[in-house]
Order: C-alpha cells, then sequence, then structure tokens
C-alpha cells in the first residue's frame, strides 16, 4: 500500500499550470513570429506573444515573492549528493523496476536531477530570455537610451531564439519525465491535486 | 447679387457663349475636349467648390479691368499692388531653374540636368519652357531679371481655361490653335481679363498643371502625382480626400515669400527631431509626415518603434500609380527615329492602349498600382551631370540615394526607379545633350537624325563632343511620398515580415533583420536538430519501459 505526502501548495500548482500554458504559448507564437511557420499571423502572433510574455514576467514577480516568504527557494539549493543515483535510475533502474533512489518529502519534493533542471532553467534560461525579450521590446528605445552602441537587433534575436530552443528542449523532457514517477501518472496527479504517491 | 455682379456674370456668359461658337465656326467637326497627352494640354476639372475666404475679390480691382493681349501685361498689373513678387519669383526655383546643393555643390535644377526622359532642356526651351514661370525663355538670352516675365497667372489663376502650350515658350496661346499639332484638337486662346480676375490662392489645379505632367505626360514622370489627384478620393490621397480634408499641395508645401519648401533636390529623409508644426517656428521643411505627425502617430507601440528606420511613405504608400493613370516605367530612346514605309513617323500601342513606341521618342513600359523599390536613404543625392565621367559598360545613375543601415541618418524609402537607354559621347563618356524639339531641320523631332540633333544640342551648349555617340542604360530613382493611403490600405506586417516562402517586400533591403525572414539557418538547423533528438531520445526511454513492463508482467 502506497502513502500519499501533499507535496505542491495552492499557489504553486496555479503557478505551474499557468506557467506551462504561457510557455507553451509563447514558444507556439514565438516561433510563427521566427518564421518557422504561419499559424495566426506575423501581426497577431507579435501582438500575443508580448502580451503572454509580460503576463509571465508578472507571473514570476509573484512567484519570486511566494518563494521568498514562504522559505520555499530552499527546495531548488542545488546538491550533487544522489545525483549519480538518479542518473543510473533514469538509465537502468526505471527499466528494472528497481525502487526509485529519491523519496520526495513535504521538506525536499523535488529530486537532485529536478532541482539541477529547474534551477538551470530559472538561473539560465529564464534570464536569457527575459533580457533578450525585454531587448527585443524596447528596440525602439536603443537610441534614446544609448544602447545601440552595443546591440543588435540580430544578436538579441539569436540569443532569445537559442534560449527558446533550450526551453523547448526542457518542454520535451520536463513532460517525459512526468511520467517517471512511482506511477506513470502519479506526477501529474501530484501537480494536479496537490497529493504525491509515493513508495 | 449686386447690379455690377448681375451685369458682370451676363458679360461673361455672353462671351463664353461666343467663344464657343466662334469656335465651332472656325473648326469643323466641331473640336473635342483637348485630351492629356502633353504638359498643359489637360482637360480642366474644377476644384471642389470652397467658400473663398480672401478679402479681395479680384474681380473688382481696376487694374484688372482690360482687354489682356499678353501675359506680361497682366503681370504688369499684378505688379502695381504686389509690388515685391516678381522679386520674390525671381529667387524661386520655379523661376531660375537652378539650384546649387549646398552639400554636394552640385549645380543642379532643370537648366543643368540631364535626366532619363526628356532629357535635357537646352536646345528644347522653347518646348520645355511651357513648364517655367514665365514668359518668353525660347533661347539662352532670356532675361532672368525681367519682372514683367513673371507667369503670376499659371500659378494664381482659377479659371482652368489658362494653358501654357508646349512651344510657345511659356506663352499661353493668344489664338486659338490647334494642338497637338495635326491632331485636329483645338485649343483655345483663354480670355486673360477673366483669367487674370480669377486670382486666388494656388490650387491643386495650379501645381499639377506642371506636376501632373511632368515627363511629357500625364502621369508619366513621379508616378505618385499625376492628374487623378485633382479630385482624389480618400483611397488615392488621404488628405487631398475631395470629400474629407480636401488639401491643397500648399498645406503641406507651406509656402512663404515664394519660396515653395519640399525640394526633391535634398529631400529631408529623417525627420526625427520634429514633433508637430509649431506656429511661429521656422521649420526647415514643413512638408514632411512628421512635420504634423510627430515620431509616434501610431496607437500600436509596436508600430512605433519602426519609425526610427522605416519611412512613413514605406508603408502608407504601398503602391503608387493608385489613380487609375499609368505611370512610365522605362523609356528606351534607342529605338526612337524608326519611320513606316513611307518615311513617317508611327506609334504603336500596348494591350492597355497605352504607347508602346512612338517614332519621336522610342519605347516605352507603361504601369500602375506600382510596388515601390526600397532603399535606404540618407537624404543625400548625387546627380551624374553632363560632366560627370560614366562607365557605360554599367547601368549609369542619373541620380543615386546616398545611405546605409549603419549610418544612423538613414531610414528605408520606397522609390520609383525609373529605367531606360539614353545617348552619351562614347569619345568622352559623358551624357549628351540633344535637340529633341524645334523647327529647324536639326530637330531630332523634324528629322529624326540623331547626328544632327546631338551636334547641334552640343553646340547649344558650348560643350564639346567626340562626333561619336552610343546609348548607355541608365537609371533614375524617384522618392515616393504622394498619395497616401488611408490607414486600412497600408501594409500589414506579414507584407514585409512575410512567413516562411513567401516574398518580403524588404527581402532586397541589406543591413537589416528582420523578424520573420532572415533567421539564422545554423541556429535552426542546430535548434530544430536538438529538439528532435531529445524527443527521440524520450520516446525510445518509454518504448523501452514499456517493453520492460510487459516482461515483467509475462514473468
Amino acid at each position: 500500500m502506497s502513502e500519499k505526502i501533499y507535496v505542491f501548495k495552492v499557489f504553486e500548482r496555479i503557478w505551474h499550470w499557468s506557467q506551462a500554458g504561457l510557455i507553451i504559448f509563447l514558444l507556439l507564437t514565438g516561433f510563427e513570429v521566427h518564421g518557422s511557420y504561419s499559424l495566426l499571423g506575423f501581426e497577431k502572433a507579435v501582438g500575443l506573444h508580448t502580451i503572454a510574455a509580460w503576463t509571465l514576467v508578472g507571473l514570476w514577480v509573484f512567484a519570486i515573492f511566494w518563494h521568498f516568504t514562504t522559505g520555499e527557494w530552499k527546495q531548488y539549493i542545488p546538491t550533487m549528493q544522489k545525483v549519480d543515483a538518479m542518473i543510473k535510475f533514469y538509465a537502468i533502474g526505471i527499466f528494472t523496476h528497481a525502487p526509485h533512489p529519491f523519496k520526495a518529502t513535504t521538506l525536499k519534493k523535488h529530486n537532485p536531477l529536478q532541482r539541477l533542471a529547474y534551477l538551470g532553467v530559472m538561473l539560465f534560461i529564464g534570464p536569457l530570455i527575459w533580457f533578450t525579450g525585454w531587448f527585443y521590446i524596447f528596440y525602439d528605445k536603443w537610441t534614446e537610451w544609448g544602447w545601440d552602441q552595443y546591440l543588435s537587433l540580430e544578436w538579441v534575436a539569436f540569443f532569445h531564439t537559442v534560449a527558446a530552443f533550450m526551453m523547448l528542449i526542457f518542454l520535451i523532457v520536463h513532460v517525459y519525465l512526468t511520467t517517471a514517477g512511482h506511477t506513470p501518472t502519479s506526477h501529474i496527479k501530484a501537480m494536479l491535486t496537490g497529493w504525491e504517491e509515493v513508495d | 447679387m449686386s447690379l455690377g455682379k448681375r451685369m458682370l456674370s451676363l458679360v461673361m456668359v455672353v462671351g463664353a457663349a461666343l467663344a464657343v461658337s466662334m469656335a465651332q465656326a472656325s473648326t469643323d467637326p466641331a473640336p473635342a475636349p483637348a485630351q492629356s497627352v502633353a504638359p498643359g494640354a489637360h482637360s480642366y476639372v474644377p476644384e471642389v467648390e470652397k467658400k473663398s475666404t480672401s478679402t479681395a475679390d479680384h474681380s473688382k480691382f481696376k487694374e484688372l479691368q482690360q482687354n489682356f493681349t499678353s501675359g506680361p501685361e497682366v503681370t504688369k498689373a499684378c505688379l502695381v499692388c504686389h509690388t515685391e513678387a516678381a522679386k520674390q519669383v525671381h529667387k524661386s526655383k520655379h523661376w531660375t531653374w537652378e539650384f546649387l546643393n549646398p552639400e554636394t555643390k552640385q549645380r543642379l535644377g532643370k537648366k543643368n540636368v540631364i535626366n532619363n526622359f526628356c532629357t535635357a532642356v537646352p536646345s528644347n526651351y522653347e518646348f520645355c519652357t511651357a513648364c517655367h514661370a514665365g514668359y518668353g525663355w525660347k533661347d539662352q538670352k532670356f532675361d532672368f531679371t525681367s519682372q514683367d516675365n513673371v507667369d503670376c497667372l499659371v500659378c494664381h489663376e482659377s479659371t482652368g481655361t489658362y494653358r501654357k502650350l508646349p512651344g510657345l515658350s511659356g506663352h499661353p496661346n493668344y489664338k486659338d490653335m490647334e494642338f497637338p499639332p495635326g491632331s485636329g484638337k483645338i485649343v483655345k486662346a483663354p480670355i486673360l481679363k477673366d483669367v487674370a480676375q480669377s486670382v486666388g490662392k494656388t490650387g491643386r489645379n495650379n501645381c499639377g498643371a506642371c506636376h501632373f505632367f511632368g515627363g511629357g505626360g500625364d502621369a508619366v514622370k513621379h508616378g505618385d502625382l499625376d492628374s487623378s489627384l485633382k479630385m482624389p478620393s480618400k483611397y488615392l490621397d488621404v488628405h487631398m480626400d475631395k470629400d474629407g480634408l480636401n488639401f491643397s499641395c500648399g498645406t503641406c508645401h507651406k509656402t512663404t515669400g515664394h519660396e515653395v519648401p519640399g525640394s526633391r533636390y535634398t529631400p529631408t529623409a529623417s525627420d526625427d527631431k520634429a514633433g508637430g508644426h509649431m506656429r511661429g517656428k521656422e521649420d526647415k521643411n514643413p512638408a514632411t509626415c512628421q512635420a504634423c505627425h510627430g515620431t509616434a502617430p501610431h496607437k500600436v507601440a509596436k508600430l512605433n518603434s519602426h519609425t526610427d528606420k522605416i519611412a512613413c511613405q514605406t508603408c502608407h504608400i504601398a503602391e503608387y500609380a493608385r489613380g487609375g493613370k499609368p505611370t512610365k516605367m522605362v523609356w528606351d530612346w534607342s529605338t526612337a527615329g524608326k519611320l513606316d514605309k513611307d518615311g513617317k513617323p508611327f506609334k504603336l500601342k500596348d494591350s492597355g492602349g497605352h504607347d508602346s513606341y512612338d517614332s519621336k521618342k522610342g519605347d516605352f513600359k507603361y504601369e500602375t498600382n506600382v510596388i515601390p523599390e526600397y532603399i535606404w536613404f540618407n537624404g543625400k543625392v548625387n546627380y551624374t551631370l553632363r560632366e560627370t565621367k560614366l562607365d557605360p559598360t554599367k547601368v549609369v545613375k542619373i541620380n543615386s540615394f546616398e545611405g546605409s543601415a549603419s549610418d544612423g541618418k538613414s531610414k528605408i524609402w520606397p522609390v520609383k526607379v525609373f529605367r531606360g537607354k539614353q545617348p552619351y559621347d562614347v569619345g568622352n563618356n559623358q551624357l549628351l545633350v540633344f535637340h529633341t524639339y524645334g523647327k529647324d531641320d536639326s530637330s531630332l523631332w523634324s528629322n529624326f537624325n540623331w547626328d544632327k540633333a546631338i551636334e547641334y544640342g552640343m553646340k547649344e551648349i558650348g560643350a564639346e563632343y567626340s562626333g561619336k555617340y552610343a546609348f548607355v542604360s541608365t537609371e533614375m530613382s524617384w522618392p515616393i511620398t504622394h498619395m497616401v493611403a488611408p490607414k486600412g490600405d497600408a501594409l500589414t506586417c506579414a507584407q514585409c515580415h512575410a512567413p516562411s516562402g513567401g516574398i518580403g517586400r524588404l527581402d532586397n533591403v541589406p543591413g537589416l533583420y528582420m523578424p520573420g525572414r532572415r533567421a539564422n539557418e545554423l541556429l535552426n538547423t542546430a535548434g530544430w536538430s536538438l529538439a528532435a533528438l531529445s524527443l527521440l531520445g524520450v520516446l525510445v526511454h518509454g518504448g523501452i519501459r514499456i517493453l520492460a513492463a510487459r516482461k515483467g508482467d509475462e514473468k
């Protein structure tokens, strides 16, 4: 008989799913603006991409505030402990029904690989996409603000796209690994209800 | 209506009726209305009636109540009150046909420039000066200090009956005249008294009499200026809309002391410091879009972020020659002079009914609703003048617009590029002046002999000619700035930021990154490959898990 623990609070779940929706939408519209395909039309894609981006910024401001006031930021402190065990589990153990090397608790809800991955998203992909995105949005102010001598739209767009590709790859792997819990759906259920089934 | 006015109108009606009956008596059959074939030879469209706000009714002035027999006589009468007017006109380009570009030091103006339309004025004065704001410029001896030779009427009359026909050295026809010669169409002589009394502020028809007909006919030269702008709809020009704002040319080209601002010789390519046309402020050029609209006129911020690099005209004049009048795109002089089997000059028409060949002029190509070409432009224009040495193996740029993505002064502008072939001096590698029009036997249009026409033209300007000519390909650019469409007809985003596989308007403009069009292909390949590999990776991983689970179940 497996037990259940409460891992994701209401705010976290709202944050997660609205962020997920926004990121998927931003990827869709962003790659249209990039010229990869035609879906909504360039004009609409640009407009909605901008609105979605600002919404996500707002959401992050709340999330950062929440993490620091609740102390939940500690969940993301990186650790190398058991990282090798996690890799071994995903590479071999998962196929042989080996026990999961990490046991989630309310105080430690992310496994070490998750911690590293999410920290990477928040400290690298996030800032890269945010700053290039802001440069992009305020493109017409560059001259006024004296930035035009340091920035070129081509390179801003390049790094914004680099970050977008990284986010896309993160999304693919992340969605797949949600099935790698106690049962294939236990992680997903946890993110929906807050309660995670553990061994 | 006062008795005096009633009498006046009666006299005018009787006079007009008499003139009509006389004209009918003198020609058989009755004359058809003249068609738009040459400068000054166009049909008159009255402007929308506007209540005059002038405090002077010129028909009441004693000075104008005389039966004038010539233009200079009228001018003399004008100058009685407007004592400084002629002196002002004397300083203007409309009079001097000369302009010294202060930056490039090139001596420009109609008098000096050789273009690739009718090419050059010297040796063709009688014809070309139909568009001179003066009377009697028939050769190099014209007196530019004469006040009486200033033509007030062409810019200020409002009857529409006053026309300066080519060949009369800037005079109107004082007698009824067949025009064009041999056409059977009679152009009636204007009644100068009526014309003189009709004067007022310069209207669209006045400017249009020359500027709509540049290059030898309606719409020929500019592409964004033609007779459709006399009574334009909103679609054709949002500012000049006859039922709307009804601007005259002078609303933007706000003229003081007969100096008309907004010249093509020194265009304002970038007007980012202008924030509205303030009263009392001496604007460098009040004819720019920014002079009224500023630099952030859009409600959508993203559109305003384009104004530093894109000229307003680029989006807001998506096509030119939109008024139904085709503009000339190509003029090949090299084929001029062919004669039919009877030894006579002839004309051919294209499928659209426009001239495609004329023995006098060569081959043409006309187009309507033309998509402009786009260039970086910083306002500096360099001309290939007659003295300029050219490279005949290349296309000679009659004028070249300077600009680049990186000079900080340029914007992307729409231009009409007019292409042609014209004679050049093989010995000296210079453009040639040739004698096109004249009653003598040296002019091209009288004997179709290039040797004679060039020799005469070069002698006229006192320039050296090697005696050998050939034809060189030339290009001339014209900034597109009129025929501003309503905002609903402006370019949409996707017309430049076109989806992959499409054609973007600015695809050929160098030095700019455009989202949607110029993605880094290496990054695309790397990015999509890595994303595909990750997807493949998780699918394989998942597949193995499913297989392993099944094996586990079997056990």
